[in-house]
């Protein structure tokens, strides 16, 4: 096997490489500064506006909004790497499953959570559950618990954003950024090949630093604005791109002869995935009927009308982005073996998988503008997923932490807009720590994090139509998922001796086969459905509060 | 009618597990591996079932009360 084309590649590394796309990348970063400070003349000043814009939205930017929320490093940078090594199925698992249950958590479940927002006056999914469960303590419960699982989707949009700049940045800073040589397995040595890129951390710093910026000045307004405005340069900047990459490949038919030629594999599901595998991954979205970021989305739609345009547009959206970003990944599956596209290895010397997009854009798109504008729309979906998360964070330590230990008359309502600042600083601080010295694979750490939120799910659903459901029954299932969760992604990540409950298979942590989401959920709705049933139902005018109709 | 849409939504769910296509490497439009393809028109039918079900199955006794007139005093 020759790798001539990518020693080329590194040999030209000498000379630093074109600084023009990070000057584009600069560019859109002033135009967020900019698009913040503009909408912040719109926010009223008040709690409500900085967390739920006063039920303000409409339709299209509802669904700007949510859909770039939803998507993030694990839709660009993460299918990709995941279709590099999985193949085309990594659309089925994520994707189309997506596109049906994720507009069956806003159909069935994020309306009806809207009508109680609008009518009680709900910031924070946890306000609800306070009300509904008759308990303020199971606020407390929740909410380390929420926030837990928060950090660690935050991590992927940090840890997406460093590797994706870190490989398209490559050789630009020859002699502030740089890096050992590598030994080859061969024992010869050779530049290291992200040797003068932008360091991880400076990425996460400068992306945290503006989208904190924008979200304190005008709270979830700007978020929504913002979300909007980089939802769309992601969706325009990623079709450009695939093409771009098509042509640079010799067009759409060559690339993808390219693949059946060399990885056959990856142009079918068979070896590397099972049925059930596959089946239990219809689990993982469900997790967007809990997203505590997603139900502040939905809280500020100025009606009920406003979720029909995204319930409808969601799975065709999601569509745009992932079909191209899945055809990359194979594309790219088919030149490595080939031998003709270079992916920097992880230390044990595998391809990394993140890095496999900015591997491909910076040898297959020639024109640095491209190249710039591309990453722009990278980080637009990067970035339109944290703002709403940063949001969420301080609205949620604001309304369910202090507000309820300290009394709703401690604080007025620009302490409480402050309160929430502080602690969205503090949980960035955290998170950006940790993105520094751990960096992992973003598909697998997003699934993760998804997984927990979708054993919680069966509460949000059975909150909103089951009457018999109990705050016994809702602390059982929270702590079952707690408990189950931590014991499974402790036996996938952190067991380095013999796995306790599965197995790892082609990257993948199954237990029986399966994603542990199955027995996460599962554990999750026996404990609820358990519990509720023999202990005290809620009192007759709670049921009257929340069922007000037949529906 | 609702029914209806329920029973479209489960049947979405069955044929997303194309077990039938498992080991297919064919090529649609030359460049399309039809796994893929499946799935995309997968995505389109899911969002013609949604608009069906905001057709027939729209929650619009619960829109009505909610926007009768805001309560408030929630929380805790």
């Amino acid at each position: 096997m020759s790798h001539a084309p990518w020693l080329i590649v590194l040999g030209q590394a000498a000379e630093p490489a074109s600084r023009t796309p990070l000057y584009i990348i600069m560019v859109y970063m002033c135009a967020l500064f900019a698009l913040g400070w503009i909408s912040s003349r719109l926010f009223r000043g008040s709690s409500k506006d900085f967390f739920v814009a006063s039920q303000s939205i409409g339709p299209f930017m509802l669904l700007m909004s949510v859909f770039g929320t939803t998507m993030t490093a694990f839709a660009l940078v993460g299918s990709t790497g995941k279709a590099f090594s999985l193949g085309i199925g990594t659309y089925g698992l994520m994707a189309s499953s997506s596109g049906l249950i994720h507009a069956a958590c806003f159909f069935f479940v994020g309306i009806r959570m809207w009508s109680f927002g609008k009518k009680y006056g709900y910031v924070t999914q946890i306000q609800f559950f306070r009300d509904r469960f008759e308990s303020k303590g199971l606020g407390y419960l929740m909410f380390p618990i929420l926030v837990g699982l928060i950090i660690p989707y935050l991590l992927v949009g940090l840890i997406g954003a460093g590797n994706y700049i870190g490989g398209v940045t490559a050789g630009m800073f020859p002699e502030t950024f740089s890096l050992p040589e590598k030994v080859l397995p061969s024992g010869k040595e050779i530049a290291h090949p992200l040797n003068g890129s932008i360091p991880a951390w400076l990425t996460g710093l400068v992306i945290s630093a503006v989208v904190l910026f924008y979200v304190f000045l005008g709270g979830v307004r700007s978020a929504a604005w913002a979300n909007t405005f980089q939802t769309i340069v992601f969706m325009i900047m990623g079709l450009v791109g695939f093409l771009v990459i098509a042509h640079g490949l010799g067009g759409l038919e060559a690339a993808s002869n390219k693949a059946l030629e060399h990885a056959p594999e990856k142009l079918s599901r068979v070896g590397l995935m099972t049925p059930a595998h596959f089946m239990s991954y219809m689990l993982v979205p469900l997790s967007v009927g809990m997203f505590p970021h997603l139900f502040q989305h939905w809280l500020t739609a100025k009606s009920a009308k406003s979720f029909r345009l995204t319930v409808i547009a969601h799975p065709i959206c999601i569509m745009i982005v992932w079909v191209p970003c899945i055809l990359i990944g194979i594309w790219a599956a088919g030149l490595h073996a080939e031998g003709s596209l270079r992916v920097p290895p992880l230390p044990n010397g595998t391809p990394n998988a993140n890095a496999v997009l900015s591997a491909m854009v910076k040898t297959f798109m020639e024109s640095p503008v491209l190249i710039g504008l591309f990453s722009a729309g990278v980080l637009a979906a990067i970035m339109s997923s944290l703002d709403s998360q940063f949001v969420c964070i301080g609205s949620m330590f604001t309304n369910d932490f202090v507000v309820p230990w300290m009394g709703k008359d401690r604080f007025t309502d620009k302490q409480k807009v402050w309160l929430g600042r502080g602690f969205i600083v503090f949980i960035v601080l955290i998170t950006y720590g940790i993105s520094i010295f751990k960096p992992t694979s973003v598909f697998n750490l997003g699934v993760w994090c998804f997984s927990g939120f979708s054993a919680l799910f069966p509460i949000a659903f059975a909150s909103v139509y089951w009457k018999r459901l109990t705050k016994a029954g809702v602390v059982a299932s929270v702590i079952a998922t707690a408990v189950t969760w931590s014991l499974f992604i402790y036996d996938a990540l952190g067991n380095k001796g013999e796995k306790w409950f599965g197995e790892s298979h082609a990257g993948e942590y199954l237990i029986a086969g399966v994603m542990p989401v199955t027995f996460i959920c599962l554990a999750s709705i026996i404990a609820l459905v358990g519990v509720s049933l023999v202990t005290k139902a809620p009192s007759q005018a709670t049921i009257d509060r929340f069922f007000p109709t037949k529906g | 009618m609702k029914k209806f849409v329920y029973a479209l939504v489960i049947l979405m769910a069955i044929i997303h597990q194309d077990v039938w296509w498992w080991d297919n490497k064919r090529l649609v439009f030359d460049f399309m591996p039809l796994g893929l393809f499946y799935h995309a028109l997968f995505s389109c039918m899911a969002a013609g079932v949604w608009a069906l079900a905001i057709k027939w199955a729209w929650p619009s006794d619960i829109e009505q009360w909610a926007e009768a007139g805001e309560e408030q005093g929630g929380e805790q």
